[in-house]
């Protein structure tokens, strides 16, 4: 008896939750250009614990590199911005209820996320990067010998780039970045891959290891989102990131924001200006 | 003493804005605390009866609750609503009736727990001595059946100002999430600061809590 209650109650349960998706509204969701001047605010979707792009400082203002793009935004359109505060797992979800008009939450660029969201034109490159101790700087991955092991993150783009396309190198794996971060210090591997901004980033704050490889496999980019279908939006950010790159726009975003993490030296290669066109 | 990165609290609006997020995540608990707890009697009255169809709602609603993640039940109600009916409900709003709707369920099966736990000779005697229904709960059974659910429902509500963490996902910023700001914003000028930070919110979760357990302990004497 107890069994079958259960199982009714995890039917309802399963079919409440199937008929919140499927009949999931046509409506449209979103908010127009118009509508959104209209209304004096736009609601931009930014993390607010990601140091240097999208964080809150002691004053409780948001800022860092999306931030200053979200700001801008709200000059030239002329209202108000809304910082909402976002999540990795929930960005998507944001844009497709239209609970946020636009997302610069250091969004990566995929085909997965481009079947449920529009992206704008890409303001920022990442890629890979391979970071070694400068007594032996690792330039190439052909450098490698069949001794040298690689540190990886478990579950990172990194560690699926290694397994497909280089799959004779020998992979240490780690499951936290602190764990990987000791391993390298105490000279377990020959070098660490990770998102170039991490090893960078690294690489910076630590003395005694160079960044030899600063982009490796290819080239993703980082772009605003706004909902599926939203075009008098999406052209409006389009055509103001192709205008913005006349003042060099991300270059000063990135003195701004990004300099003390990563230094001038990787500014050209890791800012976009006007979606990379004008470059 | 070691560096607990405690300075970053007096940094700008620091403190303030983590007292800020207490106050949200309290709001948002204690409201739906109140409103469970109502919902919640009068459920578990209903339910007490065995074979009623109250019974039966209280165990489906029940086994939905328990079945599905507190995080699961904000997605639908925050992001759910809106796909599937048009509702733009604001988060806190959302986290309010998914908290209540935990806490009444909950609560409903403490309350029906209580209720049943008395014995049926106590209410046939009242009954006996004329008492009409509503006497029987208001004079016999409810004052009874209190003293059992009271330590229970301050460990029901103390588990929902703790469950508020949760609420992040749906874009509310409480205590949790204004720390993890405070430690991310001042990861290089004070990389120890998560240490004073978590210190310092255990503290304040610790300072919320607390009167409520004392409130419960003391009532708890006071009906001995």
């Amino acid at each position: 008896m107890r069994t079958i209650r259960n199982i009714i109650a995890l039917a309802i349960a399963l079919v409440l939750a199937l008929s919140l998706v499927v009949t999931a509204s046509a409506d449209v969701v979103y908010r127009t250009l118009d509508e959104i001047k209209a209304s004096g605010t736009i609601n931009i979707g930014v993390f607010s614990d990601k140091n240097p792009f999208g964080y809150v400082d002691e004053n409780g203002e948001y800022q860092g590199y999306d931030v200053y793009f979200a700001r801008r935004i709200g000059e030239d359109l002329g209202v108000t911005v809304n910082y909402v505060s976002t999540e990795a797992a929930n960005r998507v979800e944001y844009l497709e209820t239209g609970k946020v008009d636009i997302v610069l939450a250091n969004f990566t660029v995929t085909p997965e996320r481009a079947e449920k969201v529009d992206f704008a034109l890409p303001y920022m490159n990442v890629a890979l990067g391979v970071v070694s101790p400068d007594s032996r700087v690792i330039k190439d991955l052909s450098e490698l010998t069949a001794d040298d092991q690689v540190i990886v993150i478990s579950g990172t783009t990194a560690e699926d780039y290694l397994i497909k396309n280089n799959p004779e190198i020998l992979l240490q794996k780690y499951d936290t970045y602190a764990n990987a971060k000791n391993a390298l210090e105490n000279g377990n591997a020959a070098a660490w891959a990770n998102d170039n901004t991490e090893v960078i980033a690294f690489a910076l704050q630590n003395e005694g290891y160079t960044v030899g490889i600063p982009s490796l496999g290819s080239q993703d980019t980082i772009a605003p989102a706004v909902s599926k279908g939203n075009e008098s939006l999406l052209n409006w950010i389009n055509d103001e990131i192709r205008a913005l790159a006349g003042e060099n726009f991300f270059h000063k975003d990135y003195e701004e924001t990004l300099v003390d993490t990563y230094g001038l030296d990787y500014e050209d290669s890791l800012v976009l200006e006007g979606g990379g066109l004008a470059e | 003493m070691p560096d607990l990165g405690l300075e970053v609290l007096w940094r700008g609006k620091n403190f303030v804005r983590l007292l800020g997020g207490l106050w949200v995540a309290l709001r948002i608990s204690l409201i739906a605390a109140g409103i469970s707890v109502v919902a919640g009697i009068l459920l578990g009255i209903a339910a007490s009866r065995k074979r009623s169809v109250s019974s039966v709602i209280l165990r489906i609603w029940l086994g939905i609750i328990h079945i599905m993640p507190q995080m699961v039940l904000l997605f639908l109600m925050y992001f759910g609503t809106t796909r599937a009916f048009g509702w733009n409900l604001s988060g806190e709003t959302a986290a309010i009736i998914v908290f209540s709707l935990w806490g009444a369920a909950e609560m409903g099966d403490l309350v029906r727990g209580a209720v049943s736990s008395i014995p049926v000779i106590q209410r046939e005697s009242a009954e006996a001595l004329g008492l009409k229904p509503f006497q029987v709960y208001r004079w016999i059974i409810l004052p009874q059946a209190v003293r059992r659910l009271l330590p229970l429902s301050i460990n029901l509500i103390t588990r929902m100002i703790k469950t508020t963490s949760l609420v992040t996902l749906i874009g509310v910023v409480e205590i949790l999430k204004v720390a993890q700001q405070i430690i991310e914003a001042n990861r290089k000028a004070s990389p120890n600061a998560a240490f004073g930070v978590f210190l310092t919110i255990f503290v304040m979760y610790y300072l919320a809590c607390r009167p409520l357990s004392l409130a419960a302990k003391k009532l708890e004497k006071h009906w001995r």
